[in-house]
């Protein structure tokens, strides 16, 4: 099993396509199994047995796993799909690799981790045995991890090929025999993991030294920023999904929200920072009441909001980087006047904030969905920071990012406690709330189970989040 | 209001307008081309030549006025030509632009000819009624009725969209019909606004509008129909489209939503409201529209005229092509307006061509240009190095990006 590791943007996916034919190579050659090939296309890849497993999935939601498997080289009956073929097909390779799923069920139905084996499942039956993996962790629960993890062992012991592409350290360590290191599309080294380390392999992905450990000084907490009281809030289908949940965030301090996905800390987020109308409570930024005052009133309080998902709701791709960096502030002077728009002054603002905040590759006219996701999160973290708010809610803010925008992203949440504003933290990995949060609260049904210190050990943290020994915040 | 298009839906209108505002004017002078091409060969299939009958075309719709060679008695009949050119024109950019700006939005706006026939509506009525209100002011209050009556059609499904999430394309293509059968109602034998005049008692037609509320001609004889101001009032509001775009903050949000309503929530804009406003502005323009027909060349409405219009629809196919830009918006509406004029049965040659056959071109050329645009990869596909090349740019963004 090989591992590629890499920034964003260093040209680990833009090498797999062209393995999996999807792009030309301009120059060099690619060697299969002792022979020169040309791969023109992914039809041509997958007849050499090249499997791929992107990113983001590409199968059909309203049909079935065994449909989704079989599709492109089904198993016909006269012109009919042969359904038990197929069922048959896909119950035989699930118990081969131990892959299981079941075969009737409809991908819509089906966890993400699920249909992550509805697509390697795709790729054996194809008869692959060089499979490449693009990030495959990038969308899984840390227990959707592990388990594919063992998939993968089985299916190396079985005889089978990996390429398994990531920039996360540990897992790569965890799993890979072999790692390759690119950075900016050229290949640093190619290492074998026994005695690597974490920090050795992270100074050749970025060319110095890491810290892992975010230097800090103790915090000095001042009067509450954000206070919420009783709140409760509904999800999208109805359900309560916070429920009676008090917390309160200090001037100077980062408060950490820990808890297993699914918890209700959408919703907490979604309501503090005015998408989501609670059911009932309250919520204060600086004394002033802010409940169910929507987004803009939110921010005029001084929340600053680092979304959860980027993509979805971060950015507007399409749009400039000047045009992105003033989704707060287009309504107000000097941005508008008597409703027009002034784009020079637009531009004025942005160029400041993009190299303050080092956005690589990024000039005020350059479409965000141009930029790597490193780069777009600093786009993000710079509108929602210029503005100096009260209080910043970052949600997951290092989701998807490598070890260098990782540790970018740290130092400027730091920066805002230490300049005296409060942060709110919350986050599915337990690595950064430690290393990050003066408090830890954890969430646990929509509700605050337990306040915890920063150095808490990871049992007594894994017991809180899963609501085990509950202590009065 | 509810967030109508859930989260993170990617409507084909908004696939479709990412498509178009990428690539500059290589696509669409493509897309023209293949369409004339293929039209040619429809009409070499029918035993014409296509070269001869796209000449008498292109002289049908007076745009040889613009030869400094073309004198004489040619020269006056391409004057005429040339403004009935122009009449077809100026409703033909205020359709498109409201179907261009719903596209923007996100929103797939086929209610153009709904909108546009209750502004024809509205502008008759208070065109021919209020006797004895001044000249100018009597032609700006019809002009407003036109495009407020556009705006309350077009807000019905703008206003369904944003509270029940009705898709905007189903109820505006129902509010068409329902247009056609209101107008048919109206001004049918004994309707309510069936005209009074004892001459027109057998004939299901409105009142005349006042000489007060006529639009000035101001090139050609009034009595020929020359060509009124209209075209100028068109003009200035695709100029404002543009402005109100890419320069306010409406425009702003507008593009906001259209690209993405979650972000756009993100920022404080309600997709909902501004799904109201986008439909309101795009009835703004299609019943003016509606009004510059009636006040500037029809002066009167049959239920005829009501059922046969097609003005709106065209206005797909303007917005289309010209890549939902006010620019592109007005280039198109005048190729559409040369080729309707031009192939007009009043127009064509017989000789060269049946002009029946070639409306029916032109139904063809504006059905191809249509499907060209809405099918992004058979165009490209045609032009590999265009392919090649943004294949090198991503990959130069992303060394870049690093």
């Amino acid at each position: 099993m090989h591992a590629l590791l890499g920034e964003n943007g260093a040209g680990k996916s833009t090498l797999m396509n062209v393995l999996y034919g999807l792009l030309q190579p301009d120059e060099g050659e690619i060697v299969l199994r002792g022979e020169p090939v040309r791969i023109g296309s992914p039809r041509e890849a997958i007849g050499m047995r090249i499997g791929m497993v992107h990113q983001h999935f590409m199968l059909i939601p309203v049909m079935t796993v065994a449909e989704n498997v079989v599709l492109a080289s089904e198993p016909r009956k006269g012109v009919l799909l042969d359904r038990d073929a197929a069922e048959r097909r896909v119950r035989e390779l699930s118990e081969r690799f131990g892959l299981v799923v079941d075969p009737r069920a409809y991908v819509e139905d089906i966890g993400v981790g699920q249909q992550q084996r509805v697509e390697i499942l795709r790729v054996l039956h194809r008869g692959a045995d060089i499979l490449v993996l693009d990030e495959p962790t990038a969308v899984l629960t840390a227990q959707e991890t592990a388990e594919l993890f063992k998939v993968l062992r089985t299916l190396t012991a079985e005889g089978v090929s990996v390429v398994f592409i990531s920039h996360k350290l540990r897992e790569v360590l965890d799993i890979a025999d072999r790692v390759t290191v690119l950075r900016r599309g050229v290949k640093v080294g190619t290492v074998d993991t026994d005695g690597a380390t974490e920090a050795s392999l992270a100074k050749l992905m970025v060319g110095r030294d890491v810290l892992f450990t975010v230097e800090k000084d103790a915090a000095a907490a001042g009067e509450p920023l954000l206070e919420v009281e009783d709140l409760e809030v509904e999800d999208d289908r109805g359900l309560m999904a916070v429920r009676g949940l008090s917390l309160r965030v200090r001037a100077g301090e980062i408060v950490g929200v820990a808890g297993v996905d699914g918890n209700g800390q959408s919703e907490l987020v979604e309501a503090i920072t005015g998408l989501r109308v609670p059911r009932g409570g309250h919520i204060r930024v600086g004394g002033k009441d802010v409940t169910g005052a929507g987004v803009r009133g939110a921010l005029t309080a001084g929340i600053g909001h680092i979304a959860e998902d980027r993509h979805r709701r971060g950015l507007i791709l399409d749009f400039s980087l000047s045009e992105n960096l003033a989704l707060r502030e287009y309504r107000r002077p000097p941005l508008s006047r008597l409703g027009l728009l002034s784009p020079k002054r637009m531009e004025q603002q942005a160029r400041p904030l993009l190299e303050q905040y080092d956005v690589r590759g990024g000039r005020p006219e350059t479409t965000a969905g141009s930029l790597s996701g490193g780069n777009q999160q600093k786009v993000v973290i710079a509108r929602e920071l210029a503005e100096e708010p009260k209080v910043t809610v970052a949600a997951q803010p290092t989701r998807g990012l490598d070890v260098g925008a990782i540790e970018f992203v740290h130092k400027r949440l730091l920066e805002q406690r230490d300049a005296g504003r409060g942060v709110l933290l919350v986050s599915l990995e337990l690595e950064e709330i430690r290393s990050l949060s003066d408090r830890v609260l954890v969430i646990y049904e929509g509700r605050i189970v337990a306040e915890l210190a920063p150095d808490v050990s990871d049992e007594e943290l894994g017991v809180a989040m899963l609501g085990g020994k509950v202590r009065s915040p | 209001m509810s967030d109508a298009g859930g989260p993170g839906t990617i409507t084909v209108a908004s696939r479709l307008s990412g498509f178009m505002r990428g690539g500059g004017l290589l696509i669409p002078l493509i897309t023209a081309l293949i369409a004339f091409l293929v039209g040619g060969v429809v009409v070499a299939a029918a035993g014409g030549n296509p070269l001869d009958t796209y000449r008498a075309i292109f002289e049908g719709s007076g745009l040889n006025w613009l030869f400094p060679w073309v004198t004489g008695d040619d020269r006056t009949l391409a004057a005429l030509n040339l403004q009935q050119t122009l009449i077809l024109t100026t409703p033909l950019i205020l359709t498109g632009l409201a179907v261009a700006f719903a596209f923007r939005a996100g929103l797939f706006n086929i209610g153009g000819q709904g909108q546009y026939l209750v502004g024809t509506f509205a502008a008759v009525y208070v065109g021919s009624s209020l006797d004895g209100t001044p000249a100018l002011l009597h032609v700006v209050i019809a002009m407003i009725a036109g495009s407020v009556a556009g705006a309350v059609w077009a807000g019905i499904a703008g206003l369904l969209k944003a509270t029940t999430g009705a898709n905007e394309v189903v109820s505006t293509i129902m509010l068409n019909w329902t247009a056609v059968f209101v107008g048919s109602y109206l001004f049918a034998l004994g309707g309510p606004l069936h005209s009074d005049d004892p001459a027109s008692q057998s004939i299901p037609v409105s009142n005349d509008v006042f000489e007060s509320a006529r639009l000035p001609v101001f090139w050609g004889d009034p009595e020929l129909q020359g060509l009124h101001i209209g075209i100028f009032i068109a003009l200035v509001a695709a100029g404002l489209f543009w402005v109100l775009l890419n320069r306010s903050v409406t425009g702003y949000e507008v593009r906001a939503v259209g690209f993405n309503p979650d972000a756009a929530e993100y920022g404080g804009i309600s997709a909902g409201r501004n799904y109201v406003k986008v439909m309101v502005i795009c009835g703004l323009l299609a019943g003016l529209a509606g009004a510059l027909d009636v006040l500037g060349w029809q002066f009167r409405l049959a239920t005829n005229d009501i059922q046969v219009s097609y003005v709106g629809y065209y206005g797909i196919a303007v917005a289309l092509l010209g890549r939902n830009t006010a620019f592109g918006t007005v280039v198109a509406a005048l190729l559409f307006g040369a080729l309707l004029n031009g192939s007009s049965v009043r127009n064509l040659d017989p000789t060269v061509f049946d002009p029946q056959l070639a409306t029916n071109l032109t139904y063809i050329i504006q059905g191809l240009i249509v499907l060209f645009v809405s099918a992004p990869v058979l165009v490209t596909s045609l032009s590999p190095g265009r392919l090649r090349r943004r294949f090198r740019r991503r990959r130069a963004a992303e060394a870049q990006a690093g």
